[in-house]
């Protein structure tokens, strides 16, 4: 079938060859959906590896509001795997409310009311244990925030059920080294698996926290400006991962930076007072903008 | 040429702020006298008096000084009364931190939890000793103590402990509290988007995250409960030597009486019942030490685990 006619992804990755891309992980229990789903978007970017997308989400005329405050107003967008969806829009937007929401973290904020529908391979999210949800659909924060314990730990962490400690270190082995191998840390990490995460550096523990989220085999990865607390080296080796998780993962992410967005979108959703304004493949969104809004922002003229 | 320094001289200051500034010197120099002073004294005195065989003799009833023995028992008894004190207040300090950190609602509980625990932290001594002889002569608390004939004794270490640790608590509390404020929320926000309950959150990241604040509001709270005579006096029957109830070994000397140091001293002060200035300072100085030490643990064990935080 068509998947796997497709080239390989070829991509060269300046900092090094560390990262593994697993072959394309289950699908299979959406097999019903893939003649609806399965489409080969033509590539905003040029520099980008043509990947067959898949819907995993979608989102239908969502808003949600913390008291009074309309924080997102009817927003309608898909989120594909195979592709990375970059939120962009200035602060206070609704963009990390938006972000929140796909995988229910919003419910942790007491006020916070959502109506609409956020749907996960066809099923209405709030059907799903939230515990369940957020394991197929994890996330990463802006502050790199390892847990206070053993490397290995961090990501054997999700992997364990709640706060069991087994199954023990030797069972989980492969599965940490696989999570931390494809975000690519492996390499720097695997003679010290047993040291405090935190003794790492601001670059590998955004890392570990993306192993972290990995671990989990999640069907959808959301980044919460997962760049700005770091230096333009481990930004540039965490923009590299990313663009490779998108063939086995449908990735979203909040940024503020637009050349970020620029170089590893391959959709973007320009959001601005809780609306989105324009939902566009990255270069038409900074190429040839329809909306004003969107024209101003992207060429700085406000945010 | 001489560089000028950064920080200003107070040359150029008027007056009265150069006589504050005078007056803050004088202040804080007159505090490390005071505290040097009583320290130098006591290490002096009890020095003197301190001779090594005092360490592992027990009291007991004589003419003067040199027949009345050391304070072995009263040293064994300090260390099992607080033991017991920090091995309740341990516990019950980070719950209840936990609880006024990660859960407080209803709101109005909140408040009463958080004024009962400053209560307890503003609270006479003596007047947590005065409940518990009340408490603890109980009948239904005859199980801590010893029974004779249908009348609870209600002195020994069970009650002893259990009021010192209502000392000890608040330190703990706070302590937990703090370390557990530190605590970013996107680091609990992180365990939730890996699909784990509060309640998992809570034992496998912030308890640990929070180790370094248990384990310092313990010792604090330790070096508290230690020092305490009301309590002691009150409720451990304050007897010469450990005296069990019942046979069972350790549990048998739990229930039972004994002394500490504190009692100890204060029996044997100028002051005191049996005015043995001699025994008082030798004993004094070991609380001191003992007081000591476990500061020292507090300030090398914090400056040892502040370092792995979160920015």
């Amino acid at each position: 079938m068509d998947l796997t006619l497709q080239p390989p992804p070829v991509r060269q990755l300046e900092t090094g060859s560390t990262l593994t891309v697993r072959p394309g992980r289950s699908n299979a229990h959406v097999h019903g959906l893939e003649e609806l789903a399965l489409e080969a978007a033509p590539r905003a970017n040029a520099h980008h590896t043509v990947v067959p997308t898949l819907e995993r989400m979608r989102v239908e005329e969502l808003f949600i509001s913390y008291g009074q405050k309309q924080a997102v107003r009817s927003v309608s967008l898909p989120v594909r795997q195979g592709e990375v969806l970059a939120l962009i829009g200035p602060s206070g937007c609704g963009k990390t409310t938006l972000l929140r929401s796909l995988n229910r973290l919003t419910e942790l904020t007491k006020s916070a009311r959502l109506s609409g529908l956020i749907t996960l391979d066809g099923v209405d999210i709030t059907e799903l244990e939230p515990t369940a949800l957020r394991r197929r659909v994890t996330m990463v924060f802006q502050q790199p925030n390892p847990f206070p314990m053993s490397v290995f730990d961090n990501v054997a962490y999700v992997l364990r059920e709640q706060a069991n400690r087994k199954p023990r270190r030797q069972s989980l082995a492969p599965l940490v080294e696989e999570a931390l191998s494809r975000a690519g840390l492996l390499d720097e990490v695997k003679d010290n698996l047993t040291h405090p995460a935190l003794r790492l550096s601001g670059g590998q523990q955004q890392r570990l926290c993306i192993a972290r989220a990995l671990a989990a085999n999640p069907e959808v990865l959301l980044l919460d400006e997962p760049c700005s607390a770091l230096d333009p080296q481990s930004t540039k080796v965490i923009e590299d991962l990313i663009v490779k998780l998108r063939e086995e993962v449908a990735v979203v992410i909040v940024t503020h930076n637009l050349q970020q967005a620029q170089r590893i979108a391959d959709h973007v959703a320009f959001m601005y007072l809780g609306e989105l304004v324009e939902y566009a493949p990255t270069q038409a969104m900074f190429g040839n903008p329809k909306e004003a809004r969107t024209q101003e922002y992207v060429s700085g003229a406000f945010g | 040429m001489t560089r000028r320094r950064a920080v200003e001289s107070s040359a150029s200051w008027s007056l009265g702020d150069r006589a504050g500034l005078a007056f803050a010197w004088f202040l804080g120099l007159l505090f490390c006298a005071i505290c040097a002073g009583i320290v130098l004294y006591l290490l002096f005195q009890g020095i003197r008096y301190l001779s090594p065989h005092l360490l592992w003799t027990n009291p007991k009833v004589g003419n003067n000084q040199n027949e009345t023995g050391g304070f072995l028992a009263p040293m064994i008894g300090t260390v099992l009364v607080t033991s017991i004190a920090m091995a309740l207040a341990t516990p019950i300090g980070v719950g209840v931190a936990v609880w006024l950190s990660e859960y407080a609602r209803p709101r109005w509980l909140a408040q009463v939890v958080e004024s009962t625990v400053e209560m307890f932290a503003g609270a006479p001594s003596i007047v947590l000793a005065l409940f518990g002889v009340i408490l603890f002569r109980a009948s239904f608390m005859g199980f801590l103590t010893e029974r004779t004939g249908g009348v609870v004794y209600g002195k020994g270490f069970f009650p002893a402990g259990a009021m010192l640790s209502l000392l000890a608590l608040p330190l703990v509390v706070t302590s937990v509290r703090e370390g557990l404020q530190a605590v970013p929320n996107h680091v609990r926000e992180a365990s939730y988007a890996l699909g784990k309950t509060k309640i998992a959150t809570i034992r496998r990241v912030l308890l640990p995250a929070v180790r370094p604040d248990i384990i310092t509001g313990s010792m604090i709270g330790a070096g508290h409960a230690i020092g305490d005579t009301a309590i002691i006096v009150f409720l451990l029957g304050d007897t010469y030597v450990l005296q069990g109830a019942g046979g069972i070994p350790l549990l048998g000397t739990l229930r039972g009486t004994g002394s500490t140091l504190t009692s100890y001293v204060f029996d044997n002060a100028p002051t005191g019942d049996l005015n043995q200035p001699n025994k008082a300072f030798a004993a004094a100085l070991v609380l001191l030490v003992m007081v000591l030490i476990i500061n020292v643990l507090v300030d090398v064990f914090g400056r040892k685990t502040r370092e792995l935080k979160w920015t």
